[in-house]
C-alpha cells in the first residue's frame, strides 16, 4: 500500500477477497491473474527518483503478503510475487549495468588522453556485470570469474563524475525506464504463461513411445494437453483413475474418449492392480516444492508408491509458476486445502453418525485436496523449460527467485 | 403507492441487471432462546467459532453475490450498527450494508412491515436472520424463482430445505427445533401445507403427541394433482427468496408476526388470494439457523468439521490479521497461542490468539476465544469459551457455553449444559449444577411468557442504551434492592450459595424443566432412551389404531366420505347426549327435575340443530333401553318394566310430542328399534303401544295415522302393524263410537 495509487486499490481488493473465498480457481488461473495485478499495480505506482526500485519491492511485497495471507494454500500467488521480485531486481541491476557504460562512454569522449588499460578493465566489468545480470544464474555463469571490485569502482566515479542536474534528470529517466522494462518482462512471462501447456505438450513425442500405457489419476489441464501432443504422432493407452471424491477422472476419460483416445477408467483402488501392466504414471501437480517434493491431487502418493513398488516411471508435469522457493515443513496439514466433508459423502443420510449431541464419539469425515509426494519417488518433472530431476529443482529456484524474497515478511 | 412499487419491480424483472440482488438480514430473532446473554448482547454478534455470526451470514450473502443487505436492527440496534461501521464490510466494493433501525418492532413481520414503510427494496429480496450459517449457491434458487415469477406472478415466495433423516432423536439431537412435516407438489415444488410438528414435548404425554402428529389435508390439495409428496426428513434453512409482494402482503395483513407460524400459514391456508410458495432443496450444501444453544454446539461443530467450507475458521472471512494454522484432526491454532509442554489439546479444537494455557490442562472438543488465560490440570471438554476468561488451577469445565470475561477460581466445577454469561465470577472449588444461567443482570419476573416473541423485545429494552420499558423505569425509581441501581458490578450482593464465595451472578431460574432440549450439553442418555421408546411406542399405537379404526372407530373412517355420514354421525351423537341426560335424570343426579331436563334436551336441540320428534325419539330410545336395562328374564317382566318406565317417565316424553308427526316418529323409532337394536321389544309391541296410549304419551290419532301410512308400505314392513291390528281395530272402532257421540250430541 506504499503510495500505491488509489484506483488500483479495489482491484487488489477485489482480488484478495475473490481468494478468500477461494472463488478463484487453479493455479494457472490464479498465477495469470495475480501477475496481471501485479502489472497493474507497478503502472500505477509512484515511483520517486532516487530508490526507485526499492520502492517498487516495497510496493509489490506489501500487496503479495496480502495476497498470500488470502490464501496460502495457493502457492501460485506467492510464486508469482516472488518471481515479480526477483524481475525488479533483476532489471535494476541491468539498468545500473547500462549506466555503467553511459559513464564509461561519457569518460571516452571527456578525455581521450586517458589510460587504455583503464578504459579496457572497465569494459570488461561491464560485459561481465550484463552477462551476470541479463542472465539468469546458471551452472555455467557460476564457473566464470567475475571481476566485481572494478564495477564498484566504476560506479563511485560515476557519481562522483556528472554534476547534480544531469544526475537528476538521468534518474528520472531511468526510474521510468526500469518500469518500462519490468513491465517489459512481465509481459514476457505473462505470455510464458500463456504458452505453457503447449510448451509441456511439445515435449510429449520425446516421452511417450508408440503402444505404450499411461496411468493418470483425476484431471490436469496440462495433462490433456500432453497427452494431445502426444497423440499427433502415436497411438497409446489411457488408463484414469477417476479420482474421487471429486471425480476429475471422469471428465478426462470423457475428454480422451472424444478426441479417440483409447481410455479405461477404473476407481483410484484399482491402480495397484493395474500398475504392472503400465509404462508409465503421468499426473500433473499442484505445486513443486524446493527439496522436489509435490503437491498434487490427494490419491497421488498412493498411485506414486505403487508405481515404484513397480519401478514405473513417476512423471510430473508442472509449469514453472508452480515452481515453489519453500520447502515443505508439515505439508499434509499446512499446505492443504481441507475441504468440505459433503463432497464426501451426503449430510442426510449420515445424520445419525454425526451428531454430538448424544456425546458418543462422532464419525469424523476428513476431505483432503492434497497429497504431499515426496521426491524420492518423482522420476521427472516435465516443465515448459525442459526435462529436469527432483535434484535439479534447488537449481531451478535459485534461477528464477531471487534468495531476499524467500521470506517476504 | 406500495402496490405501484410493487408492479414497477416486477416490470424491472425482465432485465434483472438494472436491479441490484438485495437481502433483508434480521438482526434480532425475534425470540429468547438466548437470554440470559442477549440481555447484553444482541445474538447475531455473539463469536461462533471466535467470529460473530453476522459476519457468517454476510459473507456468505456477499460470496453468493448479494450486492445490497438491509440489515433490520431492532434490540441492541447501537451495537450492531456500530459494529458494522467498524467491521470491513462497509469497505467493500459491489457490496453495501445498509443498518435500518427501528426500536419497537416485536416481531419478524413488524420489521418487514417497518422495510416496507421506508420503500427500499426495490425487487427479489432474500429474507434471512443474523444468524444463518450457510455456503450454499443462490444462482440456481434464484433462477428458479425468476423464472417461476415470470410465469406466474402469484409464486411469491421460494423457501429452502434441506434433507435430514426423518427421526424425532435426529431432530433433537441436531438443531433441537420442531419436526417439520411438508406436502410438496413432486411436480412443480409447490408448498401445499407445512406444520411444524410439537414432537418429543415432555409436559404432554405421549397420547397427546401421537394425536397430534394427525395431520388433516384439505381436500383441495388433492383434487387436481395427480400425486403429492409428504416430507417428514426435511430441516427448514430459514432461507427465503421472496419477491417484493411478500413485504406487502405483511403490510396488508397487520397481525402476522411470525415468518412460518403466521405468514407461511396464512398464506397456504388463504385460497382468495391465491398466492404460491415454492420449494428449493439443497443437497450438497450447508445451511443452519442458530435459534437455540443446542444449534449454537451443534453447527460450531459443524464449522470445525469444515461442513460450511469455505467459512472455516482457517480461512480468515471476517478478521483477516490474525494467522491461524490447522492441524490434523482439526485442531485450529492461531498465531500467539501460549501452550505448556505438558499441554494436551484434543481433536476439534480451536484456540484463539493470546490465550495461554498452563500444565497438564487438557482441551477437547471445545472453543476457545482470545486472550484467555487457563491455569493448570484445567480439564475441558466440549465447551464455547469466549474472549478475555480466566479459568484458574485444577477447573472442570464440560459442555458449557462461558462469555467474555469471566472469571473462574481455582477449582471450580461447571456441569454440563451451564451458562455463565458476561463478567460473572464463579468463586473457588464451587460447583456450579448442570443447566443453571448465571449472568450478572438480574432476572425480570415472568411477565407474559405465553408470548415468546413480545419477551425478547423487551428484555432488550431492559438494557439502558434502550428506551427504558415501564419495567426497567420501576426499577431505577424504587432503587430495588435485587437490581442496586445501575452500577451493579460494584454492588457485591451475589449470593454465594450461587456462585460461590466471592463470586458475582445471579442464577436465572429456568422456565420449564426441559433445559436438556436446548443446552449445549449432550442429551443425558436416559432422555434418549426416553425419545426413542416414545417413538416406538407411537408406532405402536399407530398400528393398533389402524386396526381398530375399520371395526370399532367408525367415525374416524366415515368422516371423510361425505356430508351425509357427517350428519349420521352428529345424530349419533345428540342421541347419547340426550341419553346421558336422561340417566342422569334417572339416577337423579342432577335435581331429576323434569323441567331441568327438558331445558338441557332443549338446549341441546338448538347446540345440534334438532327438531321436537328428534328429541322425542331419542328420549324414547332412552326410555325403551332403561326398561330393558333392569332385569328382566321373561319378555313378560320386560313388558312389566316397560310399564313402569312409561308410567314414570311418560309425561317427560309427553313434553317433547309437540304434534301428531313428532308421536309417529316415536312410533317409527319403536318399530325401529325393535327390528334392529333389541329384538326383545319385537313380541311386546303391541302392549307397550297400548301402555303408552293408556297413559296418554301417545294419542289414538297418531297410531291410526301410523297404521295408514303403512298399509302402503312392503309386507315386512307391516309386521308390527300386523302385530297390532286388533289394537289398531278397536281404537278406530272407539273413535267411530266417539264421532258417533259427538254426532249425537
Amino acid at each position: 500500500m506504499v503510495g500505491t495509487m488509489p484506483d488500483v486499490q479495489p482491484l487488489v481488493d477485489e482480488f484478495i477477497t475473490k481468494l478468500n473465498r477461494r472463488q478463484v480457481e487453479g493455479s494457472l488461473d490464479t498465477a495469470k491473474l495475480a501477475l496481471v495485478l501485479l502489472r497493474q499495480v507497478i503502472s500505477a505506482q509512484r515511483i520517486p527518483p532516487n530508490s526507485p526500485a526499492n520502492t517498487l519491492i516495497e510496493a509489490i511485497k506489501s500487496v503479495g503478503v496480502r495476497m498470500i495471507a488470502a490464501n496460502p494454500i495457493e502457492l501460485a500467488v506467492g510464486n508469482i510475487v516472488r518471481r515479480v521480485l526477483h524481475i525488479i531486481r533483476e532489471e535494476d541491476a541491468s539498468l545500473a549495468t547500462t549506466v555503467v557504460t553511459g559513464v564509461t562512454t561519457a569518460v571516452d569522449s571527456d578525455d581521450e588522453d586517458n589510460l587504455d588499460i583503464r578504459e579496457q578493465a572497465s569494459s570488461h566489468a561491464v560485459a561481465a556485470a550484463n552477462r551476470s545480470v541479463l542472465r539468469a544464474p546458471s551452472l555455467h555463469n557460476l564457473l566464470e570469474s567475475m571481476p566485481n571490485p572494478i564495477r564498484a569502482d566504476v560506479t563511485v566515479a560515476s557519481t562522483g563524475d556528472s554534476d547534480a542536474r544531469s544526475r537528476s534528470g538521468d534518474k528520472n529517466s531511468r526510474s521510468w525506464k526500469l518500469k518500462h522494462n519490468v513491465i517489459e518482462s512481465i509481459n514476457e512471462l505473462l505470455v510464458e504463461l500463456q504458452d505453457y501447456h503447449s510448451q509441456v505438450a511439445e515435449q510429449a513425442l520425446e516421452h511417450i513411445h508408440q503402444n505404450e500405457v499411461i496411468l493418470t489419476l483425476g484431471r490436469s489441464r496440462t495433462l490433456l494437453h500432453f497427452l494431445l501432443g502426444a497423440k499427433k504422432k502415436r497411438s497409446f493407452q489411457v488408463v484414469v483413475a477417476e479420482g474421487s471424491p471429486r471425480f476429475q477422472g471422469h471428465k478426462l476419460a470423457k475428454e480422451l474418449t472424444a478426441e479417440k483416445l483409447s481410455t479405461t477408467l477404473i476407481t483410484d483402488s484399482a491402480v495397484f492392480a493395474m500398475i504392472s501392466r503400465v509404462n508409465m504414471v503421468i499426473v500433473g501437480a499442484h505445486a513443486v516444492m524446493a527439496n522436489g517434493g509435490v503437491l498434487a491431487p490427494v490419491g497421488l502418493h498412493m498411485v506414486a508408491l505403487a508405481a515404484r513398488r513397480h519401478a514405473v516411471p513417476f512423471v510430473v508435469l508442472t509449469g514453472l509458476h508452480k515452481l515453489c522457493p519453500l520447502y515443505p515443513h508439515n505439508p499434509y496439514s499446512l499446505l492443504n486445502d481441507m475441504k468440505s466433508p459433503s463432497e464426501v459423502l451426503d449430510f442426510g443420510e449420515f445424520s445419525d453418525c454425526l451428531n454430538g449431541a448424544t456425546g458418543g464419539p462422532q464419525c469424523h469425515v476428513f476431505n483432503p485436496t492434497f497429497d504431499y509426494i515426496p521426491p524420492e519417488l518423482v522420476s521427472l518433472f516435465i516443465t515448459d523449460t525442459g526435462g529436469h530431476n527432483p535434484s535439479y529443482v534447488y537449481r531451478l529456484v535459485a534461477e528464477f527467485y531471487s534468495p531476499e524474497d524467500i521470506v517476504l515478511q | 403507492m406500495a402496490l405501484k412499487r410493487a408492479t414497477r419491480a416486477t416490470d424491472i424483472g425482465d432485465d434483472e441487471a438494472d436491479v441490484p440482488l438485495q437481502a433483508v438480514l434480521l438482526a434480532d430473532s425475534f425470540a429468547q432462546q438466548f437470554r440470559p446473554i442477549t440481555d447484553e448482547r444482541p445474538k447475531v454478534l455473539l463469536p461462533l467459532v471466535n467470529v460473530p455470526m453476522i459476519d457468517y451470514t454476510l459473507e456468505w450473502l456477499a460470496s453468493a453475490g448479494v450486492e445490497e443487505v438491509l440489515v433490520f436492527c431492532c434490540a441492541h440496534a447501537k451495537q450492531v450498527t456500530s459494529y458494522l461501521e467498524h467491521s470491513r464490510w462497509t469497505s467493500q466494493s459491489n457490496f453495501t450494508v445498509t443498518p435500518i433501525e427501528s426500536r419497537d418492532c416485536v416481531s419478524a413481520g413488524d420489521a418487514l412491515r417497518v422495510i416496507d414503510q421506508r420503500n427500499v427494496v426495490r425487487g427479489d429480496f432474500i429474507l434471512i436472520s443474523g444468524d444463518t450459517v450457510s455456503n450454499m449457491s443462490l444462482k440456481e434458487v434464484l433462477k428458479e424463482h425468476q423464472e417461476r415469477r415470470r410465469k406466474d406472478k402469484l409464486a411469491v415466495m421460494t423457501m429452502v430445505f434441506r434433507r435430514s433423516k426423518p427421526h424425532p432423536l435426529i431432530h433433537q439431537t441436531r438443531l433441537g427445533n420442531e419436526e417439520l412435516l411438508l406436502v410438496i407438489d413432486p411436480s412443480t415444488k409447490q408448498l401445499l401445507h407445512f406444520d411444524s410438528l410439537k414432537e418429543a414435548g415432555g409436559r404432554e404425554s405421549a397420547r397427546q403427541q401421537t394425536l397430534a402428529r394427525q395431520v388433516v389435508l384439505e381436500r383441495s390439495i388433492l383434487a387436481d394433482r395427480p400425486a403429492v409428496q409428504l416430507c417428514l426428513d426435511v430441516q427448514d434453512c430459514y432461507i427465503d427468496i421472496c419477491s417484493p409482494e411478500v413485504l406487502l402482503l405483511f403490510t396488508d395483513n397487520f397481525d402476522y408476526q411470525h415468518l412460518r407460524r403466521d405468514f407461511v400459514k396464512g398464506l397456504l391456508s388463504d385460497e382468495v388470494m391465491g398466492n404460491k410458495i415454492y420449494t428449493h432443496e439443497i443437497f450438497g450444501d450447508y445451511a443452519a439457523r442458530i435459534d437455540n444453544m443446542r444449534a449454537y454446539d451443534v453447527v460450531s461443530k459443524d464449522i470445525i468439521h469444515r461442513w460450511t467450507y469455505p467459512m472455516v475458521p482457517d480461512i480468515r472471512f471476517a478478521s483477516p490479521e490474525t494467522g491461524i494454522k490447522i492441524g490434523r484432526s482439526n485442531i485450529y491454532k492461531e498465531d500467539g497461542v501460549v501452550l505448556a509442554p505438558t499441554t494436551v489439546i484434543g481433536p476439534s479444537t480451536v484456540l484463539g490468539t493470546g490465550t495461554s494455557i498452563g500444565d497438564k490442562s487438557i482441551v477437547r472438543n471445545s472453543v476457545i476465544g482470545r486472550g484467555c488465560t487457563i491455569g493448570s490440570n484445567v480439564n475441558i471438554e466440549g465447551s464455547h469459551i469466549w474472549n478475555n476468561v480466566t479459568v484458574g488451577d485444577n477447573v472442570q469445565i464440560r459442555h458449557a457455553v462461558i462469555c467474555d470475561g469471566v472469571v473462574l477460581k481455582s477449582g471450580a466445577i461447571i456441569e454440563p449444559g451451564v451458562l455463565l454469561s458476561f463478567k460473572v465470577v464463579i468463586g473457588e472449588n464451587f460447583t456450579v449444577p448442570a443447566y443453571s444461567k448465571i449472568s450478572l443482570v438480574r432476572q425480570r419476573p415472568e411477565e407474559d411468557s405465553s408470548d415468546e416473541e413480545l419477551e425478547y423485545a423487551e428484555a432488550a429494552s431492559g438494557v439502558a442504551e434502550s428506551p427504558p420499558s415501564p419495567f426497567y423505569d420501576g426499577r431505577v425509581v424504587n432503587g430495588s434492592p435485587a437490581h442496586g441501581g445501575d452500577e451493579l458490578p460494584e454492588s457485591p450482593r451475589w449470593d454465594p450459595s450461587e456462585v460461590g464465595i466471592a463470586g458475582a451472578g445471579c442464577n436465572w431460574s429456568a422456565g420449564q424443566d426441559e433445559e436438556w432440549r436446548h443446552s449445549v450439553a449432550p442429551i443425558p442418555s436416559e432422555r434418549i432412551r426416553e425419545i426413542v421408546a416414545r417413538e416406538e411406542e407411537g408406532e405402536l399405537e399407530d398400528d393398533a389404531r389402524d386396526m381398530t379404526a375399520s371395526s370399532t372407530n367408525d367415525n374416524i373412517a366415515e368422516q371423510v366420505d361425505d356430508d351425509e355420514a357427517d350428519e349420521e354421525d352428529e345424530s349419533a351423537f345428540f342421541d347419547k347426549e340426550v341419553e346421558a341426560l336422561f340417566r342422569r335424570a334417572v339416577t337423579g343426579e342432577a335435581g331429576a327435575h323434569e323441567d331441568h331436563v327438558v331445558l338441557e334436551v332443549n338446549s341441546l336441540k338448538l347446540a345440534y340443530d334438532r327438531s321436537f320428534s328428534d328429541c322425542a325419539g331419542a328420549m324414547f330410545t332412552a326410555l325403551l333401553n332403561l326398561a330393558s336395562e333392569r332385569p328382566h328374564t321373561t319378555s313378560r317382566d320386560l313388558l312389566q318394566n316397560c310399564r313402569q318406565v312409561v308410567v314414570q317417565w311418560g309425561p317427560l316424553l309427553r313434553r317433547f310430542l309437540k304434534s301428531q308427526d313428532d308421536e309417529m316418529e316415536v312410533l317409527l323409532v319403536f318399530e325401529e328399534i325393535c327390528v334392529e337394536d333389541n329384538r326383545e321389544f319385537a313380541p311386546i309391541f303391541a302392549s307397550v303401544l297400548q301402555e303408552l296410549y293408556d297413559k296418554d304419551v301417545i294419542s289414538e290419532e297418531a297410531i291410526i295415522a301410523w297404521a295408514s301410512e303403512k298399509q302402503q308400505a312392503d309386507e315386512s314392513d307391516k309386521v308390527f302393524v300386523k302385530q297390532c291390528e286388533r289394537f289398531i281395530q278397536w281404537l278406530e272402532e272407539a273413535s267411530e263410537e266417539d264421532e258417533d257421540d259427538e254426532d249425537e250430541e
